[in-house]
This record gives structure tokens, C-alpha cells and sequence, in this order.
């Protein structure tokens, strides 16, 4: 079974994230900043994540830039979640490294089709 | 809807254009017309069937029927389909190559075919033709516009930031891509068959929803628009009789049928 990890300070995204990811079949691990996600990384590289853009601690690019750079850090299929949706903030996640942009809200079939898009199922 | 209303909604669908709401009973049904009737100003679908059939309103009926269509939604839907079709394009031909959308939608697929083909630089250029029974939906097809939405429903990232432009909140394509298309509404169990024929004609997630005579006359009309050799595609889980139209599968590409080179020889 793939792991999914789901980094995002709010929780109810990270609950919504987990069921949907749940029922396409990942095993979900969750952290509420770029810190705790950096840790869990560390202890082994997840298949795929759900990058928030907004956090405390750290923002999604720098955790996207250190994680980069760990060993086995370029293995995860990097998926950004942002409300903002301008084609600068897009073109900006996708030159920091991440896999795909996902537009916050978003719905089961969005998420399964930017994972397929991603190459992470 | 009062189940004679609901009868009158059936009938009036499969006349005007073959569709078979066996599958959009009850709650369907009303989740459909529900936007119509908000839309012409109506407090219930009730109201807006009843307008429809008791005034002989051309206009409403026609609002109805499209109401019920089944849209085509979504960018690369079914994206292995979209590699195939520009893999079985002619190569090396100095002539564009002709495509023609017959239940467009608002948009996506005629798009999505116009970026494959950018993105394939080998392949000659194209002209695509979008058409659909629905005039709202070409309308929309025609400016290129989409939700933040739309877009996130089959195009990725690379793909949105390379082939659009940010308006306001939403995303328009880019005018490069929007170069050779052209957008009419159509009727496939009405208009008669003209002069243009196409290398690739797509009906997809079309016939599925028609009554069997009405999937006859459509299939018919899509195939007599191919050229000699020319590829016809219908949707993956769609059951036609193939070698009766002239039209022999394309091995590995579910849908794909390219018209058998007898046929060709006679045309």
C-alpha cells in the first residue's frame, strides 16, 4: 500500500484529505507543519504528498526545497494544495519542485486524477 | 414533475434529438431541468415543462432538451484515447489534418486535442471543427474560458501554466491554440450530411445516450463524414457494428475504428 503524506496546518483539510485518500486506497500520515513533515520524511520517504502552501514554521516551497535535497527526497510525488489559484503561484510550485497544483476546495476526483497526473497511482 | 410531464420531457428528447432518458428518471431528471428552469425564469420545472407544452414554445423545448443532454466534461478524458487519435493521424501529409468534435461540449476535448497536437510538433497542423446540440455549450466552447474548477478536472499543472492565460480568476486558452478551430451548433439527427469530411471524427460519451434508432442515424451520419481511411471514435465501452459501417477497429485503442481500406478504395 502507498503512503500519502498530508502536511497542511488545518485540520479539517487534513481529515477531508485523509478520507478521500483512504478510499483510493493510500495509507495516510499527516503533519500539521514543514517541520513535523521534514521528521516523518526521514523516517521514510512516502510515495506521494499534499503540500500546504500557508503554514507556521515553514512554508510549503522551503519544505519542498529541503526536502529536495534529503536523501531519497527527490522519490515523493509532490502535490501543492493552494486557494490561491494564479498562474504565477502555479508556475512558481512547479519550479520549486513540485509533481502538480491542486486548487483548494477540491473533491475526490480531483485528487485521484492530480495523483494519476503526478504518477503517484 | 407530474408523471405526464415527465412522459412529455421523454418524448420531446427523443424526438428532437434521439436522446433516451431511460437512465435520467426521477431525481436526475430534476437535477437537470432544475438550472433551466432557474435560468428562463421559472419557479419550478413544473412550471417551465408546462410553458413548453402548452404554448408550443420552440425555444423552451429546444432549452429543455440541451438541458438534458449529456455534457461533455473534463479536459483528456480517458487520456490514453488523445495519444491514440494523434497516433493514428496521417503523417507527412502536406494538407492539414481535419478533426471534427460532434458532441463538443463546452470545449474540452476540441482544447485538448489542439495542445496534444502543439506539444507533438512532428504532427502536420490541424483544423478542428467543434460541434454540439447545445448552442449555450458551444458559446462557452467558443470563448475558451474555464472555472479554476474546470480546470483542475484532467489538466495538469505543466499544461495549464504552458497553454493558458490567467483573466481574472479564471483561465482562458491561449490564442495560439485557438488558431484553425471553428464551433457550430449541430444537430446530428437533422443537419444532412455536407461536403466536409474529416481524417478523425469523435463521437464520444454520445450513443450511450441515445435511443437505438437515433444511435443508428448518428453513427451513420459520423462515419459518412470520413475521409477515405479516416478514424472514428467513440467512446471505450461504446457496442457499434463496426465492419456493417465500413470501419475496422484499431488494435490496442478501445473506440478507435479506422474505415476498412475497401471502403476507402470505393470512395
Amino acid at each position: 500500500m502507498k503512503t500519502c503524506l498530508v502536511v497542511d496546518d488545518s485540520r479539517v483539510i487534513r481529515k477531508v484529505a485523509r478520507h478521500i485518500l483512504e478510499e483510493l486506497g493510500y495509507r495516510v500520515a499527516e503533519a500539521g507543519d514543514g517541520a513535523e513533515a521534514l521528521a516523518h520524511c526521514r523516517s521514510g520517504m512516502p510515495e506521494a504528498i499534499l503540500l500546504d502552501w500557508r503554514m507556521p514554521v515553514m512554508t510549503g516551497p522551503e519544505f519542498l526545497r529541503r526536502l529536495r535535497v534529503e536523501p531519497g527526497g527527490g522519490d515523493p510525488k509532490v502535490i501543492f494544495c493552494s486557494v490561491e489559484c494564479e498562474l504565477g503561484r502555479i508556475r512558481e510550485a512547479l519550479e520549486a519542485g513540485a509533481d502538480e497544483f491542486m486548487i483548494k476546495p477540491f473533491d475526490a476526483e480531483i485528487v485521484a486524477g492530480k495523483l494519476q497526473a503526478a504518477g503517484a497511482q | 414533475m407530474t408523471p405526464r410531464e415527465r412522459e412529455f420531457v421523454a418524448a420531446l428528447c427523443a424526438e428532437r434529438a434521439g436522446l433516451s432518458l431511460e437512465h435520467r428518471r426521477g431525481y436526475l431528471m430534476d437535477s437537470a431541468l432544475a438550472p433551466v428552469a432557474r435560468r428562463e425564469g421559472y419557479l419550478s420545472i413544473s412550471e417551465l415543462v408546462r410553458a413548453a407544452r402548452d404554448r408550443a414554445d420552440e425555444r423552451l423545448s429546444w432549452a429543455i432538451v440541451e438541458g438534458l443532454a449529456p455534457p461533455q466534461t473534463g479536459f483528456f478524458r480517458d487520456p490514453e484515447v488523445f495519444a491514440a487519435v494523434v497516433d493514428a493521424l496521417p503523417a507527412g501529409r502536406a494538407e492539414p489534418i481535419r478533426i471534427w468534435s460532434a458532441a463538443c461540449g463546452s470545449g474540452q476535448e476540441v482544447y485538448s486535442l489542439a495542445m496534444l497536437l502543439a506539444e507533438r510538433a512532428a504532427v502536420p497542423a490541424a483544423e478542428i471543427f467543434g460541434s454540439d446540440l447545445s448552442q449555450r455549450l458551444v458559446d462557452k466552447a467558443k470563448t475558451g474560458l474555464y472555472s479554476a474548477f474546470e480546470v483542475q478536472q484532467g489538466l495538469s499543472a505543466r499544461r495549464l501554466v504552458h497553454h493558458f492565460e490567467q483573466q481574472g480568476e479564471s483561465f482562458a486558452v491561449a490564442p495560439r491554440l485557438r488558431q484553425g478551430l471553428r464551433w457550430r451548433r449541430a444537430n446530428l439527427l437533422d443537419d444532412a450530411p455536407g461536403p466536409d469530411r474529416y481524417d478523425v471524427v469523435l463521437g464520444r460519451y454520445l450513443l450511450g445516450a441515445m435511443t437505438r434508432p437515433a444511435r443508428t442515424r448518428a453513427l451513420a451520419r459520423l462515419t459518412a463524414a470520413l475521409k477515405p481511411g479516416g478514424c472514428l471514435v467513440v467512446s471505450p465501452n461504446d457496442v457499434i457494428a463496426a465492419y456493417a459501417l465500413g470501419l475496422e477497429p484499431i488494435c490496442g485503442a478501445p473506440g478507435l475504428f479506422r474505415q476498412s481500406a475497401s471502403v476507402a478504395a470505393a470512395a
